[in-house]
């Protein structure tokens, strides 16, 4: 069996949770990765008193990897307060994908729907994400 | 044995250092020719060797090693004038690669000969290096760009570059192997055709020219571009091919060292071909390194490799045919293509897949291959592609074959 394709990755790529749209979402962000084209968007609807997430959706294209830890990523966040997804880091992705062994290309494709989500919730607010120094 | 058939590819492979090397614990398989090739060890050792024993810079020197280093940077471009058939040893210059030279011919020939609304014809199968220099060249002479398309086979549609190979028409220019798709251009009818409407011709050799026997005399190009390292050479070198009196006629692309021969307050004088178009200090290792690339490949035979590649191609196309849901890109015969087999299998990314064969030892491409235009043509966002050389076997591509079934047991189930 693969080393890195486990049956984790596989589950959430075959049945991905949280695909799709919601609507009138507060929070849209999209990006994708020139390398391999993968291509992602979350779509957020926020808690009455707009500090937290009520509802998360992803959809996009793209490789397994990607598609899987976002999907992953969706499920972790359910609930969570803006600030509490402030401090998501990577490291946190990479457990929940069971800590395989990555090359530095494929280390991007498991973090563009991180990127992606916070880019949003910085936009929404009113800050700026600091890619470089989050390693996204 | 397996593949005596042209020569003794398992004594070959000992002469590549590299391909002893293990990847993840499995003997590696080098599938990505097409991205750059290995190195035999005499050409690690002959650039070794003029860093060690006589590292000078040339051209100018009186001095021993200078005079040794620059009798072994002209030796080297009379190999490449010999190799491809050239008329005279200046028509060969030297630059970084296939790259660079199709920029100096956009700048140093597009500049000074294109005119506003006038056009450059190239083809929905150019590498993006074949595409921009000439979007480039359209932004600063308002030219424009147009492309021949292909058929679904993968093959060039002459009669639509014959309905776009107009009055309008200055160049055409296109690969004469295709990076993705394999596919083997026509490139002496289409010199012919070019010509007949007074446009030059251009042809693209990075996936060619180490591949088969390329003459530039018989083609009759005007230009031939190509890469040292996609040739056992290093990287950094390369070649552009242009008849003499098309250069005589062109200016200087880059300005400065070694490509003057006078300089005044007034203005300068250039020197003579070759060296008007070889600007700074050459890249003088990589070019003693094409030399002994060339040499190796000559001390096999270009047809021999042609044969060897034809047939390693076309086994690994009858192999792909026992898995379900692959797709492959661009022509199914080898005999129209060049080593290069593109393909998707199911919708697995692949990246996905390239992955699991780097798990297994086995370096593939995968992406858009710098071709986005013809990824558009086969409305796909990527391929995966499995490319050879002289030095590949049936069994590496037998282990390659397991792999993508096992492959779509894991992804397709």
């Amino acid at each position: 069996m693969s080393d890195i394709y486990r049956e984790i990755i596989l589950d959430y790529y075959r049945h991905p949770r949280n695909q799709g749209k919601i609507e009138n979402p507060d929070i849209v962000a999209r990006d994708s990765n020139p390398l391999c084209g993968d291509d992602i968007e979350i779509q957020i609807k926020l808690s009455k008193d707009k500090k937290s997430i009520e509802d998360i959706k992803f959809n996009g294209k793209g490789c397994a990897i990607s598609q899987a830890s976002v999907s992953m990523l969706t499920e972790m966040v359910q609930g969570l307060s803006l600030e509490e997804v402030k401090g998501i880091s990577k490291e946190d992705i990479f457990e929940a994908l069971g800590n395989p062994d990555l090359g530095p290309t494929r280390v991007k494709c498991a973090l563009l729907g991180l990127k992606v989500l916070k880019l949003g919730v910085y936009n929404y607010l009113g800050s700026k994400l600091d890619s470089e120094r989050e390693g996204l | 044995m397996l593949e005596a058939k042209y020569y003794d590819v398992y004594k070959i492979r000992e002469d590549f250092p590299i391909l002893k090397r293990k990847v993840h614990g499995k003997p590696l398989i080098y599938f990505d020719n097409a991205a750059t090739s290995q190195k035999p060890q005499r050409v690690i050792e002959a650039i070794y060797r003029y860093y060690k024993e006589y590292n000078a810079n040339i051209h100018r020197g009186v001095h021993k090693l200078a005079e040794e280093a620059t009798e072994a940077f002209e030796e080297a471009r009379d190999k490449v004038a010999k190799f491809i058939n050239a008329r005279y040893r200046e028509e060969v210059i030297f630059v970084r690669g296939t790259t660079e030279a199709i920029n100096l011919v956009s700048r140093a020939w597009g500049d000074y000969n294109v005119k506003e609304g006038e056009k450059i014809l190239i083809t929905e199968m150019e590498h993006h290096s074949n595409i921009v220099p000439w979007f480039l060249l359209s932004d600063r002479k308002k030219s424009k760009v147009e492309f021949v398309k292909i058929t679904d086979e993968g093959l060039l549609d002459i009669q639509d570059l014959n309905e776009k190979l107009d009055e309008k028409v200055k160049l055409v220019s296109l690969a004469h192997s295709s990076n993705v798709l394999g596919t083997i251009n026509p490139v002496k009818e289409i010199s012919k055709l070019s010509h007949e409407k007074n446009a030059l011709f251009l042809v693209d050799g990075a996936q060619s020219v180490p591949h088969l026997k390329v003459d530039v005399q018989e083609i009759d190009c005007d230009f031939l571009a190509f890469s040292g390292h996609k040739m056992l050479g290093p990287t950094g070198i390369g070649v552009l091919y242009a008849k003499r009196e098309i250069l005589e006629k062109m200016e200087p692309f880059l300005g400065g060292g070694d490509m003057i021969k006078e300089v005044h307050k007034w203005g300068a004088r250039w020197k003579e071909l070759p060296w008007k178009y070889e600007a700074g200090t050459s890249n003088i290792a990589g070019a003693i390194g094409l030399g002994e690339a060339i040499s190796y490949l000559l001390s096999i035979g270009m047809d021999k490799i042609r044969e060897h590649e034809k047939d390693i191609t076309s086994y690994t196309l009858k192999r792909m045919r026992e898995i379900e849901n692959v797709k492959i890109y661009g022509p199914e015969d080898a005999n129209k293509k060049c080593g290069i087999v593109s393909f998707n299998l199911g919708d697995i990314h692949p990246h996905d897949l390239a992955t699991l064969l780097d798990e297994e030892g086995i370096a593939v491409r995968a992406g858009h291959h710098c071709a986005q235009p013809l990824m558009e043509r086969l409305n796909i966002p990527a391929t995966t592609r499995a490319s050879f050389y002289l030095y590949n076997t049936k069994e590496e591509v037998d282990v390659f074959i397991e792999t993508l079934k096992k492959a779509q047991k894991i992804f397709l189930p």
